[in-house]
């Protein structure tokens, strides 16, 4: 005879890609490395931001870029000009980078040579939300392009950010962006969200966001020190 | 969509939980968050592929839908919020970002089909 019951097991599905991204920010940690991951949807120019990033970085502090990408190495490629070291993640049809994923690409490197390590995620902005990947901040990018209502539509990965990136700004006026209804709409699904405006062609808008980076690094080395 | 590879996640801790208890599963209880990132739909139409040629094919997977509950920091009172849009208390209008339910994706029971032993 057989008859039906309820068990309790409580087991986070998630579990094992959390472990790994609390390892990988325990790494980060002790190497002194602050590091940004980046989600956004295809084509809000991320890969440009991320350039032009590691760009103007350089000549003040050393670092470094692990890209996701479906299927191509172009983003790579493209990267690679700004003579930063850049790895390509081939997701393959996986929409997302996941903690292990980054934790077999960061093997060979030595995350105490670097101050930063920029992690661009697969364009998506749906997936990406539930993987920890064991990242300092992340920035979720929305271009001017693609509407002020951007956060309402994708309300999990905003309210997963630290940060919001408006891009492409040098377009604002063409497209007539409504800065206020973007600012509100960022603001309802995370409210406090730090947000900065910015245009990675004419590079107006960046330095005050490389000295956002540069205070969060300072911080970051801060804590870490009187942990240790 | 990456609801197939959570589907395989739910079918592996279920399989593990399972195998250890020595017991045969009907149905795999899931508590899913507002916040998890995680399609409904397509979690359930994925299952099904998960399950197939393992010791789950045929269970059921039920999902209970967890809101998100917040802290609001005025009333000094968890509130859930009625849309995963606006993070303000829906009594004093408050923003927050204090969120104390919301992002789960747990296996939280099995039900199960037991053999009576000696019976």
């Amino acid at each position: 005879m057989t008859e039906p019951r309820l068990v309790e097991v409580r087991r986070n599905v998630l579990k094992q890609n959390d472990v790994i991204a609390r390892a990988l920010r325990e790494q980060f940690r002790a190497a002194g490395v602050f590091v940004v991951s980046l989600v956004s949807s295809p084509g809000s120019g991320k890969t440009a931001f991320l350039e032009k990033m590691l760009t103007d970085l350089q000549p003040r502090y050393r670092v470094a870029a692990l890209v996701g990408d479906l299927a191509t190495e172009n983003d790579a490629l493209r990267l690679a000009r700004s003579r930063a070291p850049v790895k390509q993640i081939t997701t393959g049809t996986l929409c997302h980078l996941e903690a292990a994923m980054v934790q077999t690409a960061l093997q060979d490197w030595n995350l105490h040579q670097l101050d930063f390590l920029f992690i661009e995620n697969v364009g998506n902005l749906v997936c990406p939300s539930s993987y920890d990947l064991g990242e300092n901040v992340r920035l979720v990018l929305m271009s001017v392009t693609e509407g002020e209502d951007k956060p309402l539509k994708y309300p999990t990965i905003f309210n997963s950010a630290d940060i919001t990136i408006v891009s492409k700004n040098d377009l604002a006026d063409a497209v007539e962006f409504d800065w206020k209804t973007a600012h509100a709409s960022i603001q309802s699904v995370r409210p406090g969200m730090k947000v900065f405006r910015l245009s990675a062609k004419t590079g107006d808008g960046m330095n005050e966001y490389l000295a956002f980076l540069s205070q969060q690094l300072a911080e970051h080395r801060a804590v870490a020190h009187t942990h240790t | 969509m990456h609801e197939l590879s959570i589907a395989m996640g739910i079918v592996d801790a279920a399989l593990e939980e399972a195998e250890r208890r020595g017991v045969q599963v009907n149905a795999v209880h899931l508590r899913l968050g507002a916040l998890s990132g995680v399609v409904k739909d397509a979690l359930l139409f994925s299952y099904e592929m998960a399950c197939q040629d393992t010791p789950l094919q045929g269970s059921r997977l039920i999902v209970e839908d967890v809101p998100v509950v917040v802290f609001c920091p005025q009333c000094q009172e968890r509130r859930t919020l009625a849309s995963v849009q606006s993070f303000s208390c829906p009594e004093c209008g408050s923003p927050t970002r204090d969120i104390l339910q919301g992002k789960e994706l747990e296996v939280f029971a099995l039900e199960i089909e037991e053999q009576e032993v000696g019976g």
